[in-house]
């Protein structure tokens, strides 16, 4: 008998790796380093990592030879949608974790709490409030979040994909706990987050059985061949499918397993909202497209109608209770939700498009990075707005901002646009991707579908808009005065979302050419 | 390669709203100005080009991966337009050169608003590609609707939520028709494009072409506006400055009847012909409805408002008979119009600016107080009523010539707008500016028309009168489209005695 040493391709996944021992040195450095040099180290680490991190991917994909292909003896596949999805993960990443670092806005001290053990209003929290004590531990958290997020999209097993899963979410569980202030409210949240989280990982992994029962592999592509080809009758694959489905969508926040989104996205501190909205909504989908599109795509005419039923419902609940909300952490996390939707609709259009055309898996990321823009720079922009007891999130207070800070709420109001998908920004190119993808693929009605829900989601966010420029101001809010950390994501979501609504062709043509999954 | 003219031509606004947006609070009306007037001459040359028989339009890939393209070009049409937009933006600055001093929002941030939204509608007007159109169009209501929750009336944020969730209404209806149009023309020609001069080469079958056209018709409907959705624009008019009012009744509404016979009739014949008799009777019902609510409106914005809706149910009569005067009729209405539109609210908006309201009922013998600026009124109302020797008669009347060739009934339907048209301005006017000047009116006319005013009016009246007199100086760049339009389609005029059958 011999034995086959297991091979790695250590450039082509550099990258992940790169991310994990940062990941790795940071815990390190929480044991090693002096209290005070630590937080300048952890944030030079993870600026560090990540650059060197996209580089490397950028190196080896340059390298047309031998960087497409199952990697890590079939465990990881590593084709033009890992590469795609990488390269936002870790800019996204990035962008998030900078607004982590923020000091200035915390008057010194970051928005995590100054010790997460401690019981709110006990005298051991006010010790080190006192000694302005802070978590740098978020950031190796922060990074293990998205290595996992890494792992997750490019899974080319369920095995692979469960545990990237888990990598993925037992951080984020942790780092929404860690708010400064409102701090049970935070702690409400991240038990909430990790009691729902875990029963849909349980979801998940049953139904990674259940396929298993059926196909006898946990490999994408041999599963597709299973479906083809089946030995066993269909119920194990009915099954199996709908638990994973229920794995995805908890996940991506789709109705009717988005309760958790707008309860986890007020409570966790707000720098770590951002981060999920939209790294992990990055990474859901990620998994999502791949599972449904490489492992159950000779299947599609089963799961498109229902995807389709949970598009519909996911943006029309989206819209309308994001209507009557009067927090505005609240309201980007039914926005959000009804994001997902928009995302599904490309989803279940499930086409290959013309030749050189945009389709169904190029739509999706492209809606991804637009969303994830202004996305980014609307959290940050959160964080910035402030009353004496913090971040102001009561929506009326944010009246008259366009009189107090032209800059900032006029950035706002075009991030706000973008998520309605008017013309000239990002979300509006995004949007019609995604519309003409559904279309293609035969769902018309569903495009009809989205076009009224994209109405009253104009409407929620005129609101703001209609607020912060034509009411009269509100006395005590006022805008943080931040430092670069926060500035950079704002001005860059910002531009970003602009000039892809002007000038969204080379990215198109990038994500629609780097479209092809491999199996 | 050629000098880029029309893209030219459309940024040159775009780089004025730009320069305002920086710090240049003391000059910023006059570094306004300098740009709009700069767009006028731009404006000019580009129709002295087009008169000279050079073929303008470029051409460069935009979106490859939508098979969208930077495309824009110039017809007759797109020409009358540009031109009425080039001359009105300027005018409309001078006439609100007082705007905001003494309210929150700048006299800059207007001025800059407005460039914007001259930019984005003259490349609405030029756009070749359905893309191109469908996002400028869109675009357009961001500036707008700052413009008119900015400055205005004390329900000027209702006034513009309303109009912008009308407006996105009607474009999201018609997005879903644009993108089923791009998955269309890929099942036919197997590579999607949204070239106009390609996209109206297709055939589509009949069920197809109707529920595109149906979005498109349906945005352009809101736009235009008609009855039964006509509501937001009695009341942003109302709400918003004169000067805004004149850019939104003037120029952007006229996009939905541009849009209605270079998109409905140019890639939706079959479908366009189907339709025409529904289209016969909102127009007639519009004509109706706004002149009878214009003569009951006691709001005198409201009231130009209304005669609008009307105004615009004529257009769209003559779209919709297709014969080639009634076409053409409608092209040279929506100048005309533009114009005497113009001159009405900015007069009201001069007779405001003194009394401090707009009820009918607070006026009274103002000719008396004010002899010059009655006259200017006085004017601007007759060419309303389309009195001959106005632009507005020539129009008025080719499009009922048309609409007589072909269905002689509605012809006299539509006539009957035009009495009521003379109800309505003679009316307001007589309520207004004759009988016992009342205290109000003494005490708050102060001073006749200023230089600056009649600086505003005279141009607009000289340019009704000379195209009063003088039609063919728009004609004859407006025919060459109605006949292409009509061939296009596929239907001929009527032989004369034909309507007798």
């Amino acid at each position: 008998m011999t034995i086959t040493a297991p091979t790695f391709e250590w450039l082509q996944l550099s990258p992940v790796l790169v991310v994990l021992l940062a990941a790795c040195v940071g815990i390190l450095i929480e044991a090693l380093v002096p209290r005070v040099w630590r937080f300048l180290a952890q944030v030079v680490l993870f600026e560090l990592s990540i650059l060197a991190a996209f580089m490397l991917l950028v190196l080896s994909w340059s390298q047309p030879r031998n960087s497409l292909g199952l990697m890590a003896m079939g465990a990881i596949s590593l084709d033009g949608p890992s590469y795609l999805m990488w390269a936002s993960l870790l800019v996204f990443g990035l962008l998030s974790l900078l607004v982590f670092a923020e000091r200035d806005l915390g008057n010194g001290v970051t928005a995590f709490a100054a010790s997460a053990a401690s019981v709110p209003g006990s005298p051991a929290e006010a010790e080190a409030t006192t000694a302005r004590h802070e978590h740098t531990e978020v950031f190796p958290l922060a990074l293990f979040s998205l290595a996992g997020m890494m792992v997750f999209v490019a899974a080319n097993d369920l095995i692979t994909a469960f545990i990237a899963l888990e990598v993925m979410s037992l951080p984020l569980y942790l780092l929404s706990g860690m708010a400064r202030r409102r701090r049970l409210l935070s702690q409400e949240a991240a038990l909430k987050y990790f009691l729902l989280g875990a029963l849909s990982s349980a979801f998940f992994l049953f139904g990674v059985a259940l396929v298993y029962g059926f196909s006898g592999s946990f490999e994408l592509g041999a599963i597709n061949d299973a479906i083809a080809n089946p030995v066993y009758g269909r119920g194990l694959l009915y099954t199996g499918m709908a638990f994973l489905a229920i794995g995805l969508l908890f996940k991506i926040g789709a109705v009717p397993f988005h309760n958790w989104v707008p309860d986890v996205y007020v409570g966790a501190p707000t720098p770590v909202t951002g981060f999920m909205a939209i790294c992990t909504k990055l990474a859901a989908v990620g998994a999502t497209v791949r599972v449904f599109y490489v492992a159950l795509g000779a299947e599609r005419w089963s799961w498109q109608p229902l995807l389709a039923v949970v598009a519909v419902l996911t943006m029309a609940l989206g819209v309308v209770v994001a209507l009557t909300q009067t927090d505005i952490k609240r309201l980007l996390a039914y926005s959000s939700i009804s994001h997902a939707g928009f995302i599904l609709v490309a989803v279940v259009g499930a086409t290959a498009g013309a030749q050189g055309r945009v389709n169904s898996f190029g739509s999706i990321v492209f809606y991804l990075i637009a969303y994830g823009f202004a996305t980014v720079a609307a959290f940050a922009i959160v964080t910035m707005v402030r009353d004496s007891t913090g971040e102001a999130h009561a929506i009326s207070s944010w009246a008259g901002l366009g009189r107090k800070n032209p800059l900032l709420a006029g950035i706002f109001a075009l991030l706000m646009l973008s998520f309605a998908g008017i013309p000239l920004t990002g979300g509006f190119i995004g949007k019609w991707a995604v519309f003409s993808a559904a279309w293609q693929g035969g769902y018309s009605w569903l495009v009809i579908a989205a076009v009224a829900a994209s109405l009253v989601a104009a409407y929620v966010y005129l609101r703001v808009i209609v607020l912060m420029f034509f009411s009269e101001p509100v006395a005590g809010v006022a805008v943080g005065r931040a430092s670069g950390l926060t500035w950079v994501p704002v001005a860059l979501g910002a531009a970003l979302s602009a000039y892809l609504g002007l000038f969204p062709g080379p990215l198109l043509d990038l994500v629609t050419s780097a479209s092809t999954f491999l199996r | 390669m050629t000098f880029p003219w029309l893209t030219f031509l459309g940024l040159v606004p775009l780089v004025g709203a730009a320069v305002l947006c920086l710090p240049v609070k003391q000059i910023a009306r006059g570094v306004g100005m300098v740009f709009a007037l700069l767009t006028a001459v731009v404006g000019v040359v580009v129709a002295v080009l087009y008169a000279g028989g050079a073929t303008l339009g470029e051409l460069a890939p935009w979106i490859p991966a939508f098979g969208a393209w930077w495309a824009v070009g110039l017809d007759g049409m797109s020409l009358v337009m540009v031109l009425l937009t080039v001359i009105l933006v300027p005018v409309v600055l001078l006439a609100e050169w007082k705007v905001g001093t003494r309210g929150r929002w700048t006299p800059q941030a207007f001025f800059g608003l407005v460039l914007a939204l001259e930019s984005l509608s003259l490349f609405v007007f030029l756009a070749q590609d359905v893309l191109l159109f469908y996002l400028f169009f869109e675009a357009t209501l961001i500036p707008m609707y700052f413009l008119i929750g900015g400055f205005g009336g004390a329900r000027r944020s209702y006034a513009a939520v309303k109009f912008l969730l009308f407006s996105l209404a009607g474009g999201l209806v018609m997005l879903a028709s644009v993108v089923g149009l791009y998955a269309v023309s890929a099942d036919l020609t197997g590579s999607p494009t949204y070239l106009l001069g390609e996209l109206s080469q297709l055939t589509l079958s009949p069920e197809v072409g109707r529920w595109l056209m149906a979005g498109f018709l349906f945005a352009f409907i809101v736009k235009a506006p008609m009855v039964p959705v006509h509501t937001w624009l009695p009341t942003a008019a109302e709400e918003s400055t004169p000067g805004t009012s004149v850019l939104l009744v003037g120029i952007l509404d006229k996009i939905g009847t541009f849009g209605m016979i270079k998109f409905c009739l140019w890639l939706f014949p079959e479908a366009s012909q189907w339709v025409a008799p529904a289209m016969v009777v909102l127009a007639l019902v519009s004509i109706i409805y706004g002149a009878v609510a214009a003569i009951g409106s006691n709001n005198l914005l409201r009231l130009v408002a209304y005669t609008s809706i009307s105004h615009f149910g004529f257009i769209v009569l003559g779209i919709y008979t297709f014969t080639s005067t009634g076409i053409s009729g409608s092209i040279f209405y929506m100048v005309n119009h533009g114009f005497s539109t113009a001159a009405l609210f900015l007069v009201i908006g001069f007779l405001i600016s003194r009394r401090g309201s707009a009820l009918v009922s607070d006026f009274g013998g103002v000719q008396k107080v004010a002899p010059v600026l009655t006259g200017l009124f006085l004017m601007a109302g007759l060419s309303g009523l389309a009195l001959p020797g106005m632009s507005s008669f020539v129009s008025e009347f080719m499009v009922l010539a048309g609409t007589w060739s072909r269905q002689p009934v509605v012809a006299a339907i539509a006539a009957l707008g035009t009495v009521l048209a003379a109800v309505y301005i003679l009316r307001m006017y007589q309520r207004s500016m004759t009988g016992p000047v009342t205290d109000d009116v003494a005490r708050t006319f102060t001073r006749d028309a200023t230089a600056r005013e009649k600086w505003v009016a005279a141009p607009v009246l000289a340019l009704i009168l000379l195209l009063g007199f003088l039609p063919n100086l728009a004609l004859t760049v407006i025919e060459p489209v109605a006949q292409s339009t009509m061939s296009h389609v596929g239907v001929t005029d009527p032989k004369p005695g034909e309507e007798a059958k």
